[in-house]
């Protein structure tokens, strides 16, 4: 199959990621947001990234700026996704904002369009039940910053067809990106173990066992992992890891999901992570 | 009477390279580094931090930062970023 336009939904920190892979593997992106002033911001950022290629990747295809520009198509309109040939999902992680897109999406997309739901923790069967096309419904978790990660974890929902599985696939081969596929529950793999992780961190961190660059250090030194998971909540933004912890928490009942109070007030207090310039951490203005 | 804070000047080797050092400095959680130590290398900081300390520079000394320059050999110690800076002519920024 051939992709020569793919629609991107949401416009924030995953979908910035995911226009920057398709621009520059050549596929053009439609991508929507709710305001011109995001998609602005999402260009300047998507310019950026593209710029940087070189400093960050010794693989990545190398574009102009030009070239980055005529490959995307910003609209507030999602009706201009209906002529692609794969759409994207990248929306808050929010149940009811995520039901009304895929409601939207589902009569505007041709019915044989296959819809990637990119999610931190919501059930991909729970997101297809909101479409008419369950079997084209798959779940896609990409990684931050998605541009530089190789490999994506797939997620089967419970109508998910083989051949919407195989599309996806051929999707990612051009983009030179490797899928783990696995079944659909909340959290997946990856956000079900790594949200505990982060959560647990910041308990400790609450309870005065460690400083945040200690704690984060440990899994660094100790654990030999690039990030530790502090640093991992500030770059995925704190506000995401709120919400994807209280998913984990709704889905199972299970209180091992409850969210650190510490985490909550920095998210109230405007401290996101990476994207304000402060979380655990501290980011100088660049 | 309004207390300063002394900034290096950036127009001198020095001084850029005091600048450079204070704004790695006030990125890591090490108080300790040599300036020819390998951030990168050394596991200090990712690879992303490039990103940030090009912009960084670009800002501070005025300087654009051409494709031709994105290599992270210019960026992956604060000597290195010295003299990438000196070689790019820099000259201070807007304060």
């Amino acid at each position: 199959m051939e992709f020569k336009r793919v629609g991107v939904l949401g416009a924030g920190n995953i979908g910035i990621g995911v226009v920057t892979d398709l621009v520059l593997h050549g596929i053009s992106a439609v991508v929507v947001d709710i305001s011109d002033d995001i998609l602005t911001r999402a260009q300047a950022a998507i310019l950026n990234n593209v710029r940087c290629v070189p400093l960050l990747s010794k693989t990545l295809p190398r574009i102009t700026n030009d070239e980055a520009k005529q490959r995307m198509e910003l609209t507030t309109d999602l009706q201009d996704v209906a002529s692609c040939d794969f759409i994207i999902e990248n929306v808050t992680e929010d149940w009811a904002l995520k039901k009304s897109v895929y409601e939207n999406l589902d009569r505007v997309a041709p019915p044989e369009i296959c819809l990637g739901a990119n999610t931190s923790c919501i059930s991909i069967t729970q997101i297809a039940s909101a479409t008419t096309r369950a079997a084209n419904v798959v779940g896609i978790h990409l990684m931050n910053p998605v541009h530089l990660k190789p490999t994506v974890e797939v997620i089967r929902g419970f109508h998910t067809s083989d051949q919407t599985v195989d599309t996806l696939l051929q999707l990612f081969s051009v983009l030179n990106k490797e899928a783990i596929i696995v079944q659909d529950m909340p959290g997946f793999v990856s956000n079900r173990i790594s949200h505990l992780f982060m959560n647990e961190a910041a308990f400790v961190l609450q309870d005065n066992v460690a400083t945040a660059d200690e704690i984060d250090m440990i899994f660094k030194k100790c654990f030999g992992h690039k990030m530790g998971p502090l640093e991992t909540a500030d770059l995925i933004g704190l506000d995401t890891v709120m919400r994807s912890l209280d998913v984990l928490y709704e889905s199972f009942q299970d209180p091992k999901y409850r969210c650190c109070p510490l985490l909550r007030k920095l998210v109230h207090a405007g401290h996101l992570g990476r994207k304000t310039g402060r979380g655990f951490h501290v980011y100088p203005e660049g | 009477m309004t207390a300063r804070t002394t900034e290096p000047s950036l127009s001198t080797a020095e001084g850029i390279k005091e600048t450079v050092r204070g704004f790695i400095l006030s990125s890591i959680t090490i108080t300790q580094l040599r300036d020819d130590d390998d951030l990168f290398d050394s596991g200090i900081v990712n690879s992303l931090f490039a990103v940030q300390l090009m912009t960084f520079i670009e800002k501070r000394f005025g300087i654009e930062v051409g494709m031709d320059d994105l290599d992270i050999a210019h960026f992956k110690s604060v000597n290195a970023t010295t003299a990438f800076v000196l070689g790019k002519n820099g000259r201070p920024g807007s304060p």
